[in-house]
């Protein structure tokens, strides 16, 4: 008999193939730690390309580009399905986008950004390993600098 | 980049075609110019660190080209020091202007700084990250001297971490297939990225610590100075300095065509007995900063027919 490990959702978001270790970075981005809407959350899931993977469930609620954005960078293989009436109608692949805006903050203390009231903004050069570029003051940054705003 | 567009901010914003165009006009200037060619525009120049060269050479040459000079050397003395923000200084000093050259303390102000104004903007040094015009001058002086810019030998000498001119010349001169020899003391080594990204363009570099060792195959001795202004921690300083000194005798056993190269101000790691020696390019090097932003002055006004587009 197969196991339900989390009920399926009539309408809402599914992210799926999440390193299992960055399942609640994502559910931080997403801010449903308090909401009204159903979620559900699992972790250390059996995945046959990675081992372990997290998976996140949100019922009535579809993501903006931003949310997405930001989960191509702790997630960059994760995948984002639109369920409508308990099927998958679109399925996206999460990019690293080329411009980020606004997203992750700069990890130069000397960057503009960090002292006026600059909005960041970053270039990406690499999605994998992942590697971008400050508009400002050009400092690169890989995955471990990388801190969401 | 076109010369429609109008700023200089980072030396990343140039391709081989930019910097080889701009060469050639600085070349003009160099013979002949017309005295008046800015007459009846204003440059501001706004310096919230310390500069010597660059201000006074920008001055120089928007003098030279019939042009006026405005602006502070001490922030001190402005409403920055009553809080005023660099969005608003930019604002309100556009409106006196007609371009402006600013070196700021953080990384990226010029950047910012370009995005806020509606006038050029010419980044005369923004903390550790770029000094373009700098970078043209050494361009400038490399081709001058050498008669080209390709296939060259240069060995970058001292706090190669911080240095500014060294980031910027290592990426203007991948662009001519120039040979590296990265010579630092290890905590002031060659900054990861700029590294990773001559490997991306396939440059071939070395890095140490022993001068001696490369010495004889360097066509370009390209010194800096450790600074001071830099280091978090001064007592990391007072080990580091006065690591590398050139002095005459070393000169003198090095490669014949070799020239000396410095951004200055230099403290201890270039001896006055160089000076006086053939090898010594750095005051002709300060000096040739003038005719190249007598260019980028003229440039960035408009005031040359961009023959490229």
């Amino acid at each position: 008999m197969k196991e339900l490990k989390i009920n399926a959702i009539r309408e809402g978001t599914v992210i799926d193939h999440i390193p299992h270790n960055m399942t609640f970075k994502v559910v931080d981005i997403l801010g449903i730690t308090d909401t009204n809407n159903i979620v559900s959350i699992a972790t250390n899931l059996y995945s046959k390309k990675m081992r372990k993977k997290g998976l996140v469930k949100i019922g009535s609620r579809f993501l903006t580009k931003e949310e997405v954005d930001k989960i191509a960078l702790v997630a960059p293989n994760a995948s984002v399905n639109i369920i409508k009436n308990f099927e998958v109608t679109e399925k996206i692949k999460v990019n690293i986008p080329q411009i980020l805006n606004n997203i992750i903050k700069c990890s130069n203390p000397r960057c503009i950004t960090n002292n006026d009231k600059v909005s960041t903004l970053f270039h990406s050069t690499s999605s994998s390993p992942l590697k971008v570029r400050c508009h400002y003051c050009e400092r690169c940054m890989g995955k471990e600098d990388v801190e969401l705003l | 980049m076109e010369f429609k567009s109008k700023d200089i901010i980072s030396i990343r914003d140039f391709s081989k075609e930019d910097l080889l165009y701009i060469l050639d006009i600085s070349k003009k200037f160099e013979k002949d110019y017309d005295s008046n060619l800015l007459n009846g525009h204003i440059l501001a120049t706004l310096f919230f660190e310390p500069s010597t060269r660059t201000r006074l050479s920008f001055s120089s040459a928007m003098s030279r080209l019939g042009g006026k000079v405005i602006g502070f050397d001490n922030p001190a003395s402005t409403s920055v020091s009553k809080g005023e923000s660099l969005l608003d200084t930019i604002k309100i000093v556009e409106g006196y202007s007609d371009i402006i050259v600013m070196r700021h303390p953080i990384d990226g102000a010029a950047r910012f700084a370009a995005e806020t104004a509606k006038i050029p903007i010419i980044n005369a040094g923004d903390g550790v990250n770029q000094h373009p015009t700098q970078t043209l001058l050494d361009l400038y002086t490399i081709q001058k001297s050498f008669g080209k810019l390709e296939n060259l030998n240069i060995g970058f000498v001292g706090d190669l971490k911080y240095g500014r001119t060294v980031h910027s010349l290592a990426h203007a001169l991948s662009h001519f297939k120039a040979k590296m020899y990265f010579i630092s003391p290890p905590q002031l080594k060659m900054p990861k990225d700029d590294l990773e990204q001559l490997d991306k363009e396939k440059i071939k570099y070395t890095e140490g610590k022993d001068l001696s060792k490369v010495a004889n195959k360097l066509d370009i001795l390209y010194m800096t100075r450790i600074q001071k202004e830099r280091f978090p921690d001064p007592i990391e300083y007072q080990k580091l300095k006065g690591c590398y000194r050139i002095d005459k005798t070393f000169l003198e056993n090095t490669k014949k065509g070799l020239k000396v190269m410095h951004p200055l101000p230099r403290v201890d790691e270039l001896c006055s007995s160089c000076d006086g020696t053939e090898k010594a390019i750095y005051f002709e090097q300060a000096h040739n900063g003038v005719t190249v932003r007598m260019a980028l002055l003229s440039l960035l006004l408009k005031k040359i027919k961009n023959e490229r587009t």
